[in-house]
């Protein structure tokens, strides 16, 4: 059954697929192709855009980005034991709360460090 | 009991159509009419009027427009990468209705891990947003993207957090299982999990992009944001996957938080699309009321309010259930 289930996933990501592609097949058969050097410019308010936009940017997205990787996989860990902690009793509530203690105190720490500023 | 797979590979790809033109017309193309009417009656206007009786069938005309229009892509633009990322964010749309129960048994696939599916496919929107962004190789579309990726990243956290209390509150993750655990009408989570509900609420708006979470399509100060480059129907997808993904987040919420498709004598559907309909209006009401907040404040809302709040929460439902 669990295998049955994944198929249609599976199948729904590749039905989903062709028909958001669908659409743009019509777009290719009725709409016109009229393409001329100011059409294809990158918008940029009116202006003759000047540089690339791909250029570097600010560190503070990366920071961020680490911090979310690392909590998120922390919550991966909280959703078997929130399926299972009422069977395991009082133990495993405890043994969650030592986990989550730590977790907050990285968060604090994370704070205290001022990964969590906006420069 | 032996499956027959070409017999189950048939009715996965016709559920799968019958989903996804569900969603182009009930939730993308009424979803936009909706939000039109009801931006309109909010600011004292009427709204779309024109085009069939009362303006219904406005959004219809749009679509028909869009589907005759250019497709532009700047010759700065990485081709491939431009090309691809409408159809991931429109995929994920789509993709996250599987785990939808709209009533008893009227359910794709109750998958025993309903709840995480969920957030995992509501988080691959991330990446066709920001493959967009970079891809038009614009400098709006470029901040937006990496502002859209920076939000949605941060508000997944208390999302998670507010799953988990309910999860641990029904003591599963199917969402059918879920929905079977709330009896009555004080037994809905939002009474007895009221903070997740209000975390929930908070992330999910946060997770579509919606004012007062819309910095990453600010048109005030970026233009359209991410899809500043695209025309016609890869336009069209992008809103298509936004719409999507606003009402699943909507079918999300009547799902684990005010009792699914229950409710006394409506037949089951009727409930669960009333209760749907009543969480999206509740989000195009907070369009027109909230300003938009600013890059650190929402940030700051999200890691220093609601992540510490998630976790205290756990704790306590840990405890309740515990002792």
């Amino acid at each position: 059954m669990l295998l049955l289930d994944w198929l249609y996933v599976g199948v729904f990501a590749v039905v989903g697929l062709l028909m958001a592609a669908l659409p743009l097949a019509v777009v290719w058969a009725l709409a016109p192709r009229m393409p001329y050097p100011q059409k294809t410019l990158t918008y940029e308010s009116g202006v003759v855009p000047f540089g690339q936009a791909w250029a570097q940017f600010h560190v503070r997205y990366y920071l961020f980005g680490l911090v979310f990787v690392i909590f998120d996989v922390e919550v991966i860990y909280l959703y078997p034991w929130a399926i299972v902690f009422q069977e395991l009793g009082k133990f495993a509530f405890v043994e969650m709360l030592i986990f989550l203690t730590i977790l907050l105190v990285g968060l604090a720490y994370a704070w205290r460090k001022g990964a969590l500023e906006w420069m | 009991m032996t499956v027959q797979w070409p017999l189950e590979v048939a009715r996965a790809a016709g559920l799968a159509v019958v989903v996804f033109t569900f969603l182009a017309v009930v939730a993308a193309m009424l979803g936009v009419l909706l939000e039109r009417k009801i931006s309109g009656w909010i600011q004292s206007r009427l709204g779309p009027k024109h085009v069939g009786p009362q303006g219904l069938l406005q959004t219809v005309a749009d679509t028909i427009k869009l589907l005759q229009k250019e497709h532009i892509t700047p010759r700065a633009a990485d081709v491939v990468v431009f090309n691809t990322a409408p159809l991931i964010v429109a995929v994920a749309g789509l993709l996250d209705w599987i785990v939808i129960p709209f009533g008893p048994g009227l359910i794709v696939r109750d998958l025993n891990i309903g709840v995480l599916f969920f957030a995992a496919m509501a988080s691959l929107t991330v990446i066709g947003i920001l493959a967009g962004g970079f891809a038009s190789n614009n400098k709006y579309a470029l901040l937006g993207g990496l502002r859209s990726a920076s939000q949605m990243i941060s508000y997944e956290l208390p999302m998670g957090m507010a799953l988990i209390a309910v999860a641990m509150e029904a003591g599963t993750l199917s969402t059918v299982g879920i929905v079977e655990a709330q009896q009555g009408w004080l037994g809905a989570f939002a009474i007895r999990q009221f903070p997740a509900f209000v975390i929930f609420l908070v992330a999910a708006t946060a997770e579509v992009n919606r004012v007062p979470f819309d910095l990453p399509e600010a048109e005030s100060e970026l233009v359209a944001g991410y899809f500043s480059e695209y025309t016609g129907m890869r336009f069209a997808l992008f809103q298509l996957g936004e719409y999507a993904e606003m009402f699943a987040m909507a079918a999300l919420a009547t799902t684990l938080f005010l009792g699914g498709w229950k409710g006394p004598l409506l037949p089951p559907v009727v409930w669960f699309l009333v209760k749907m309909y009543a969480v999206v209006f509740f989000l195009m009401w907070m369009r027109w009321t909230y300003p938009r907040l600013r890059l650190d404040q929402l940030l700051n809302l999200s890691w220093k309010l609601l992540l510490p709040a998630g976790l205290l929460w756990i704790l306590i439902t840990g405890y309740r259930i515990s002792f």
